[in-house]
């Protein structure tokens, strides 16, 4: 049985297999089905809902969702101040993370790229990978014992002489955390961005006299502005979208975008509130990105 | 040759190197103190909170849940993924940049969102919130994994080897399996190992797509915002850190020099 439907198989597979050669297409069509269906269901599907309860309401009395369209989310985003101030808040943050972030990246990516030896750049490369795919969860509750009022912060203040602090849970707890969260995933791009600085280059900055500082500022870093540009967009998105950070290491009233969200759906049980409040991030970061695109352009041009 | 500039930008290097690591290394001191209080100095190291943190039946069953999350998304999302690499490699048809730009956005968005999207799309279409929907959640936003580095091989891979193949007989499928396969099982493995470590560790979509059920990290943010077993959350961290990091490292070491950039 299986000596004749051995043959047999392999020779319908390899009709199949003619009949995909002569039509390209077809295997085309088949192989892009699954992830087509995939993301189309789930995930655009997904942005459909999302977009759509955005201009739904939650009816007041009896919790349900009343499918009529209606502006009043948005309504209710413009009119109350305390929404605004929120969003305020979460943008000057990211803006500021992002700051820190491309400053930090800067010292170590030159390093990594043109100054560690081949062994020393792989183990760099490593441990900044590491925590770059390790767990949000793990690096924040870390920063939640170094800055606890008995935790390693407030010893080394000690140590130094000085009255402990009170960092946890503050505005300084968070622009820490968030820059300390999202640095590996601006060195990176950052990395790669000097990586692509020609040597040559450099090496007819210094024939001309420049020293390092002076090459670095005049040549290295326009030319690697765009990818610097590029890798910030992450740290700018991710401190937009998060809500863990600001919950574990924020102090009382330091709400963001992203904890109005996560109590909106959670707690209070308005996802049409909770979708409005999220096109906020949406919109902001797609204006940074056009902004970011505009910016690379004009350098590079 | 060693110029004072340089000297001083070894030592911001090492300076910003030491404030990526330390955190880390907190965090592994932490795990072996014999005190229910967290507190610097650690006054007396022992085993005590892993031997609590083992025993601690719900702490067993979120590991037990997040590893069954994570492998049944890995599972999903590497073909599907290797799919779409394959699809939009190598045919050109309308709608192509739009399908690579849909992919990428489950990660390129802030997770909040992603989180939000799908619980009001499983709340409209009346799916409750279960095992099955934190996998699909997770499942999606692996694919993207799984096609970025796949992909990158793909552009590397000469296709004269494919033609080869073909010149002397064997027909597509077998030219996939003997050529294609071998050359890019290394980015396709590697590619899968990131996704379950991503999905692992994923917190903000989880929150919005787990109903009763309590993955590892939703253990760990609970207890911390309750403020209990707090020495055995430093465990269960530890814990985290080291099954993600296996999975990325060994990624890395499929993935070799060349892929080291890639993401």
């Amino acid at each position: 049985m299986t000596s004749a439907a051995a043959p047999l198989a392999s020779g319908v597979l390899r009709n199949v297999s003619a009949f995909f050669w002569r039509r390209p297409a077809a295997l085309g069509w088949v192989m892009a089905a699954p992830p087509v269906l995939w993301l189309g269901i789930f995930y655009l599907g997904a942005l459909a809902a999302l977009f759509v309860s955005a201009f739904w309401q939650v009816d007041s009395l009896t919790g349900a969702i009343r499918h009529e369209w209606t502006l009043a989310n948005f309504q209710q985003l413009a009119d109350n101040p305390v929404y605004r101030k929120i969003a305020l808040r979460t943008i000057a943050m990211a803006l500021v993370v992002t700051l820190t972030d491309v400053i930090l990246a800067l010292p170590l990516a030159y390093f990594m790229v043109r100054l560690a030896g081949r062994r020393w750049r792989a183990i760099l490369f490593m441990l900044v990978l590491v925590p770059l795919w390790s767990s949000l969860l793990a690096r924040v509750y870390a920063w939640r014992l170094i800055l606890a009022h008995d935790g390693v912060a407030n010893w080394a203040i000690g140590l130094l002489g000085f009255p402990p602090g009170a960092i946890g849970y503050s505005y300084w707890a968070l622009w820490i955390v968030f820059s300390y969260l999202w640095l590996p995933f601006v060195i990176l791009p950052t990395a790669a961005a000097l990586e692509r600085v020609s040597p040559s280059l450099l090496e007819a900055s210094a024939d001309l006299g420049g020293n390092d500082w002076r090459t670095f500022l005049r040549v290295t870093l326009p030319l690697a502005a765009p990818g610097l540009i590029a890798g910030s967009i992450s740290s700018f998105s991710l401190t937009l979208g998060d809500f863990v950070t600001p919950m574990l290491v924020g102090g009382a009233g330091s709400d963001f975008i992203g904890n109005v969200v996560y109590n909106s759906v959670g707690v209070a049980n308005n996802t049409p509130f909770a979708a409005a409040f999220a096109t906020v991030p949406l919109l902001v970061t797609a204006l940074y990105l056009f902004a970011a695109r505009r910016l690379s352009r004009a350098e590079a041009g | 040759m060693a110029s004072p500039q340089r000297i001083a930008l070894t030592i911001a290097a090492m300076a910003v190197l030491a404030f990526l690591l330390a955190p880390v290394c907190i965090i592994i001191l932490y795990a072996f103190s014999d005190s229910n209080v967290q507190m610097w100095p650690i006054a007396k190291f022992s085993l005590r909170a892993f031997i609590d943190a083992w025993n601690n039946r719900e702490i067993r069953r979120a590991f037990l849940l997040s590893v069954e999350v994570a492998a049944l998304a890995t599972a999903i999302a590497t073909p599907i993924g290797l799919l779409l690499a394959f699809v939009l490699h190598r045919f050109k048809f309308p709608g192509h940049s739009a399908l690579a730009f849909l992919a990428v956005l489950p990660i390129a968005l802030p997770g909040i969102i992603t989180g939000i999207a799908l619980n009001s799309y499983f709340g409209f279409s009346g799916a409750r919130l279960s095992f099955a929907t934190i996998v699909i959640a997770h499942a999606t936003f692996c694919i993207v994994i799984v096609y970025n580095n796949v992909l990158a091989r793909l552009q590397r891979l000469p296709r004269t080897l494919t033609e080869a193949s073909m010149d002397l007989g064997a027909d597509g499928f077998a030219t996939f399996r003997r050529v294609t396969l071998p050359m890019i099982a290394s980015a396709m493995g590697a590619g899968a190992l990131l996704a379950f470590a991503l999905s692992f560790d994923e917190v903000i979509v989880t929150t919005f797509t787990a109903g009763v059920q309590t993955t590892l990290p939703l253990w760990i943010l609970g207890a911390i915002r309750l403020g209990q077993q707090l020495n055995q959350v430093n465990v269960v961290v530890l814990v985290v850190i080291v099954t993600t990091a296996i999975p990325v490292l060994w990624s890395q070491k499929l993935m070799g020099e060349a892929g080291r950039l890639h993401k």
